[in-house]
């Protein structure tokens, strides 16, 4: 039983924290998250630069991390400091090119390769408009016409899919909407014909867009991985994207917690500080008992992520993402309330803080899909 | 990081295992599973099967007799012990006077005391709280006045728990009424077959004798009964009470108490199926299974932080909360699931030997009462509230 980070790890965390501290203030990260463009090329590059991006993937796949453990750190990091840049799409797209690369697309590993530096960004497109909650809902068609495929759907806020010089949009080469076989992913480029995207702002910064896919055509080479066979990739990947979300949600976490002890401690009303009312220092408790609770599922859940029991390590994921789930809206919901006032405007970070927790709930399954899950996955292990 | 016990502790695991396999009689353990009240037979016994093996004092130096065990090897120990329905070891002598006794105590009161505590010959209970000194532990006023040898004590303690079987108790005594609250208080052993000592039960609301009032009157106590300085008592008190809350998640009570729940639930049936596949049921239960996992690695992630050596401030604390917030809903649960049958009261057959039969499932007959029980583990110990306070105090400098 060992809890500390390895040496790297903690270089990792402390390079970029220094970098982001230094170079990402709240001001700077205000101005990217309003901006038309809803990420900062500069920063981007200078991030890949420190090897961030490349603590995202394994050496395999031309990175020099890629367990849970690297995402947690890297993620929690820029949840501390509030990043919108492209990482979680990073992780996603990025790993299913990778391992499609692995399973012989040459596009999708010379791709895979771009995106670890920083070239390129690419952007995952998966959940759909009719369906929004539910993960596996997938009614995109992709059907052969000659040598050519041909993509006909429409995908739901996709994160900096604007920025993305291409995306992997997963579509149906068979079966029903929510089946799990049939599923096949394709690599579109982004300037494709018959492609349309409607860009918009988020509410906690950043940018996502629906797409459009209207006979859209392909060569043969776009289908990578598969055909029929990409949801256990397509799992992999998420589950990756969910240990990402809640390093993020706990930095997050964290971060509102120290803001609003800071003004418990300042701001004074009947003479005394806030923090003397012991009807907030509970209040207060509270959520640090919800975080270290949070924290040790992020802790399960990242030390699984590579688990090959399939049951151990999606009951653990899921464990983690209704746990951040729940603590994330608390300490969001209560940071706001113990702020009073102040904690409603735009000019103070928490705010900020407090709508990218919320928003972390609605990414990737919230609350009640994992807790719904995790039950499922425990009777499918009972039943077999 | 690494979530896995080491090989060795695997292997301290295994020998543990193996030891409750061999040495705890089954018919000890079918009593705690069923939830029956364990009478002083059945907890004497335990005590000394776990001695026999010098498995006793998980908390003392092996210079004292004690196992010398690490946080984490407690731990695994603690949770086997819960996992295999052993009944609990009296706290009061092993894990909270053995420990005052070793750190502040005379080489004469470690000899002799410390053997007659692992041999059985003494069962300390506790006197700590009083009618008007409950959270607010301080403004005790139980009173010690020195005359010559002895001391005089007078008044009154409560909740001492399972005072009714024991020969001793440790004593928070006011020796010095003019100092402020905290300084004047002294740390007393007293013998509760003097004269002028006198236990009375406080039935609680599950109906069991678990607690008692014990009052004194011109009790005589040889002043070599003191532990430490006069009017040092409160440091020797609340050094005492980091071990009260060692094993204060009870994580172990919880994961043996959640698999019963799970088996039942299973057999149970709800609008025609098992109550387990009920979505609002299964949601409840699924909700404290990941709170217990989540609070499963925070208790270890406390013990690896305070595996270099000292005792568990704050992070007692949280684990306090947290566990008994757990061990209470998983009750609440067990209670929920039996439906009418949580109704039935016949105290008889929670007795250690009751004779009588139980009506419904026959996990059913413990259940309300332990429910009921199982508030105290908010209440005791330090209230969950007086634990927010000290987390305030601690973590947050409010």
């Amino acid at each position: 039983m060992n809890f500390e980070l390895t040496e790297d790890r903690r270089m990792l965390a402390d390079s970029l924290s220094r970098y982001l501290r230094e170079q990402y203030t709240f001001d700077t990260r205000r101005q990217i998250a309003e901006s038309a463009q809803g990420y900062s090329s500069t920063h981007w590059q200078a991030l890949a630069d420190l090897g961030i991006i490349g603590a995202l993937f394994s050496e395999a796949h031309g990175g020099y991390g890629g367990k849970g453990f690297d995402l947690a750190v890297v993620f929690e990091e820029l949840g501390r400091a509030l990043v919108v840049e492209p990482f979680l799409q990073t992780v996603l797209a990025g790993r299913l090119l990778a391992a499609a690369g692995e399973a012989g697309s040459r596009a999708a590993q010379a791709l895979a390769e771009r995106v670890i530096t920083g070239q390129d960004i690419v952007a995952f497109a998966h959940g759909e408009p009719q369906a929004p909650l539910d993960a596996l809902h997938v009614c995109t068609r992709a059907t052969r016409s000659g040598p050519h495929w041909i993509l006909t759907g429409q995908k739901a806020v996709v994160w900096q899919a604007e920025a993305a010089s291409a995306l992997v949009i997963s579509a149906r080469t068979a079966g029903d909407p929510t089946d799990t076989e049939g599923l096949s992913l394709f690599l579109v480029p982004a300037d494709a014909a018959g492609l349309s995207l409607r860009g918009y702002p988020l509410i906690d910064g950043g940018r996502g867009a629906e797409l459009e896919l209207d006979q859209v055509q392909l060569e043969a080479d776009a289908l990578i991985g598969p055909e029929g066979g990409a949801w256990p990739a397509i799992e992999r990947a998420l589950g990756a994207g969910i240990v990402a979300l809640c390093a993020e949600a706990l930095g997050a976490m964290d971060a509102a917690r120290q803001m609003t002890l800071q003004y418990l401690q300042e701001r004074r009303q009947f003479g005394q500080p806030l923090g003397a009312f012991q009807a907030l220092q509970h209040r207060m408790v509270e959520l640090l008992l919800e975080i270290e609770q949070a924290r040790s599922a992020v802790i399960r859940a990242a030390a699984e992520l590579d688990n090959d029991n399939a049951q151990v390590r999606e009951q653990a994921l899921s464990m983690a993402k209704y746990t951040i789930g729940q603590a994330g809206c608390l300490v969001a919901e209560e940071a706001i309330q113990l702020h009073g006032g102040i904690g409603m405007t735009w000019e103070l970070p928490l705010s900020h803080y407090a709508k990218r927790l919320i928003m972390i709930d609605h990414q990737l399954g919230d609350a009640d899909f994992h807790l719904q899950r995790y039950i499922a996955l425990g009777r499918a292990s009972a039943a077999g | 990081m690494d979530l896995n016990f080491t090989p060795e502790e695997e292997q301290f695991r295994d020998q543990v295992r193996a030891f409750l396999a061999a040495e705890l009689p089954a018919s000890l353990s079918a009593r705690v599973a069923s939830g029956k009240h364990l009478g002083k037979q059945d907890l004497q016994s335990w005590h000394d099967i776990l001695n026999a093996r010098g498995w006793l004092a998980s908390h003392w130096p092996v210079e004292y007799g004690g196992t010398g065990w690490n946080p984490i090897e407690r731990f695994i120990f603690e949770n086997e012990c819960a996992l295999a329905n052993a009944p609990r070891t009296i706290p009061f002598g092993v894990n909270m006077l053995g420990p005052v006794l070793i750190r502040y105590g005379t080489e004469a009161q470690k000899r002799h005391w410390l053997p007659r505590i692992l041999n059985g010959a003494d069962w300390w209970c506790q006197g700590y709280s009083e009618p008007g000194a409950g959270s607010d532990l301080a403004a005790l006023q139980c009173r010690a006045v020195r005359d010559g040898a002895h001391y005089v004590v007078n008044g009154q303690k409560t909740w001492t728990t399972l005072g009714q079987y024991a020969n001793m108790i440790f004593c928070l005594v006011r020796t010095d009424p003019a100092a402020k609250k905290q300084a004047g208080i002294s740390f007393l052993l007293i013998d509760m077959n003097s004269p002028g000592v006198e236990v009375r039960p406080i039935i609680t609301l599950d109906g069991a004798h678990e607690v008692n009032e014990v009052f004194f009157t011109d009790v005589r106590v040889p002043a070599e009964n003191l532990v430490g300085e006069e009017n040092r008592g409160w440091t020797y008190a609340k050094y005492l009470l980091t071990y009260e809350r060692t094993n204060i998640a009870g994580t172990g009570y919880s994961m043996a108490a959640f698999e019963r729940l799970r088996n039942y639930a299973a057999r149970a049936v709800k609008n025609g199926r098992p109550l387990d596949q009920d979505p609002l049921f299964s949601a409840r239960m699924a909700r404290v299974a990941i709170d217990l996992e989540n609070m499963k690695l925070t208790n270890l992630r406390v013990i690896a932080a305070v595996a270099g050596g000292g005792a568990p401030g704050m992070e007692s604390s949280i684990l306090k909360i947290c566990g008994t917030r757990i061990r209470q809903e998983i009750t609440s649960l067990m209670r929920r699931a039996m439906g009418p049958y949580a109704q039935p009261f016949i105290a008889d057959a929670l007795q250690s030997d009751g004779p009588a039969t139980p009506v419904g499932p026959v996990e059913a007959a413990p259940v309300s009462a332990q429910y009921f029980n199982n508030r105290k583990l908010s209440i005791y110990g330090g209230s969950n509230e007086i634990q927010r306070n000290i987390i305030a105090k601690m973590a947050l400098g409010l």
